[in-house]
């Protein structure tokens, strides 16, 4: 198939039309605006409904609606307007409700920059909404990976009835690259019969809902979501691995600095340094099994966790997965700056020649 | 044996959780009632809110969605949005719709979504127990106020209908009570006036019912339903607010 050339934002929404997205729902930030103001053109000449929202609260509640009544809806905002969407997030998450949410990141905290972040990254797997939820969460490092992960979200949000997250950081948004519109892999869909959408002869009255005053129903609810959780987990978690095989230093990044990281390990073989790349590819289910896997064989000396902000929050989950095998050192920029090749091989140098001096202790 | 009344259809067999003399119970059935009396009952899709009336998808008989507190005009949104042939409403309180919800009302009424909104206004709180609300009127004791709201405080009580009027893509408001029969007849046909303005896509349609509450006003029934008379219709005036065909329309030239 060609190639076509394709500016990010305008290649989500594009991805989403192509995905059988029904509706959007959207509110104006920098820098995803390319993606509602492509979809309010491109949406509706597909036969599909665009609404400009006054507020991403709103937005997320008209998603919440849109897919309550069994739509594919979608919306996308960047970090300051991911952080209004978070009620809807966890309402949609309870009542089970699947959709596609974008967020286009940037740097923070607060108003912060326009400028690309990582700094949503506890947000997007935590959860930034009250109570014990989950939402997948896919974290493409290049367009193409960004137009294949949108489309393929609207089917894992329907397989699962769960809100699905695509996490790019700014840059991925407003660059252009070459990429092929490939067909994603077929998933068996179970049908929405439980969408509130007018009787229309049913016999029962569908409701959506995540209220459940009975403690013991309301327990019931968490017990059916984590069994789902683990199901994803198990089913659905995803990660990539380069040159890690023979590798004595382990970089992990996910977006943007995963991209520069393979310019980094190459530098650093070129220097004589085994360097590999660990990329968890969804942040939830973060892949912590065979990074504790390849943190325990004998080579890995050391790794070096990189990301757009400045206290390290994927790191909490690195260090969960090594468990304390080998020593995790951390290079982070944030409030919009990106770290460059020199830099990550700096400080892959300096964590190599630390733990050759130290022995190898943490 | 003839049946000369029953249980309207629009409703489940579930009991009502409310208070004794509270007026939900009757507004759901004025509701109903229209519903199954204008053919859509098949057709509708219901937005309860976050309040007393949050148990209301137990009560419809028609599908429901349950939103967050103050949301149910942008969830109505992305219903009737992708659904222009269903009956879509939203059932709301004043704290529910007039506080933490007044942006999503305001914006659903601007852009003329065609969906109808039941504003149920008992001027407080009640599920969480007798606060004050934006609609609780100037002297009205309630938990948050507890020697009567004032202006300084809290400010003038807002007039939801007349706010909603003010805006193009707001075609029908109207304010009614159930507190006797003759209101009572006057509230349902607000609510079908209200429903067939809607599936005839002339906009958005607001009715607002003035209810008592007598667990938190701290009366009878009987006497919340004289002091409902006494003080809340002469601040919240019963009528047609607004009734336009044909909404004007503002272009840029």
């Amino acid at each position: 198939m060609a190639k076509e050339l394709w500016k990010g934002n305008e290649a989500i929404a594009e991805a989403a039309i192509r995905a059988g997205c029904d509706c959007f729902f959207g509110y104006p930030i920098t820098p995803q605006s390319e993606v509602p103001e492509y979809m309010s053109v491109h949406l509706p000449a597909a036969g599909g409904v665009f609404v400009q929202s006054e507020s991403e609260i709103a937005a997320v509640n008209m998603v919440y609606g849109a897919a309550g009544s069994g739509m594919r809806a979608m919306t996308s905002s960047s970090s300051p307007g991911i952080s209004l969407k978070q009620e809807g997030i966890t309402y949609l998450a309870a009542s089970e409700l699947p959709c596609v949410i974008v967020n286009c990141m940037r740097g923070g905290p607060g108003l912060g920059t326009i400028q690309p972040g990582q700094g949503d990254y506890f947000q997007a797997t935590r959860g930034g909404g009250n109570g014990d939820y989950r939402t997948l969460v896919l974290a493409p490092f290049d367009i193409q990976e960004t137009v294949d992960f949108v489309q393929e979200a609207f089917d894992i949000a329907d397989q699962y009835r769960n809100p699905v997250m695509v996490v790019c950081d700014g840059l991925i948004g407003q660059m252009m690259e070459p990429i092929e519109w490939r067909p994603i892999p077929k998933r068996d869909l179970p049908p929405k019969d439980w969408a509130a959408s007018g009787r229309r002869g049913r016999a029962r009255h569908n409701v959506i809902n995540s209220l459940y005053l009975d403690p013991e129903s309301c327990e019931e609810l968490n017990q059916r979501l984590t069994v789902k959780y683990a199901e994803m987990e198990e089913k659905e978690t995803r990660w990539s691995a380069v040159n890690c095989e023979d590798a004595e230093l382990i970089i992990t990044a996910y977006g943007t600095p995963a991209r520069i990281a393979l310019s980094a390990i190459e530098e650093l073989r070129a220097g004589g340094l085994k360097a590999g790349l660990f990329r968890p590819i969804t942040l939830w289910p973060f892949p912590e099994a065979p990074l504790h896997e390849l943190a325990g064989s004998g080579q890995v000396k050391v790794i070096l966790d990189v990301e757009m902000s400045s206290t390290g929050q994927m790191l909490d989950d690195v260090r969960l997965a090594v468990e304390g095998q080998k020593p995790i050192r951390y290079l982070g920029h944030a409030g919009g700056v990106m770290p460059t090749v020199e830099e990550m091989a700096d400080a892959a140098w300096t964590a190599w020649k630390e733990v050759q001096q130290h022995g190898g202790h943490l | 044996m003839a049946v000369i009344y029953e249980k309207s259809k629009g409703l489940t067999d579930a009991e009502l959780h409310y208070c004794p003399g509270c007026h939900h119970g009757i507004i759901h059935k004025l509701v109903a009632e229209s519903l199954v009396e204008l053919g859509l009952l098949d057709e509708a899709v219901g937005v309860c809110p976050v309040g007393c009336s949050v148990f209301a998808y137990n009560y419809f008989s028609c599908d429901m969605l349950e939103a967050a507190h103050g949301r149910a005009p942008a969830v109505a949104t992305g219903v009737k949005r992708t659904h222009p042939n269903q009956a879509v409403f939203t059932y709301q309180g004043d704290g529910d719709l007039a506080s933490i919800g007044a942006a999503e009302i305001v914006h659903a009424a601007m852009r003329g979504e065609k969906f109808t909104t039941i504003f149920v206004n008992n001027a407080i709180y009640g599920m969480t127990g007798g606060q004050m609300a934006p609609t609780t009127l100037i002297g009205q004791k309630a938990t948050t106020c507890q020697s009567g709201r004032t202006v300084e405080q809290a400010g003038m009580p807002i007039r939801v209908a007349e706010m909603l009027a003010t805006l193009d893509g707001c075609v029908y408001a109207e304010r009614v009570c159930v507190t006797d029969i003759a209101n009572l007849n006057k509230a349902k046909r607000a609510v079908k006036k209200a429903f067939t303005k809607q599936m005839n896509r002339e906009g958005f349609t607001f009715v607002e019912v003035l209810s008592t509450c007598p667990t938190n006003w701290g009366m009878t029934p009987v006497k919340a339903v004289q002091w409902l008379k006494e003080n809340m219709i002469p601040y919240y005036p019963l009528g047609v607010v607004k009734d336009v065909e044909i909404t004007e329309k503002a272009e840029v030239r």
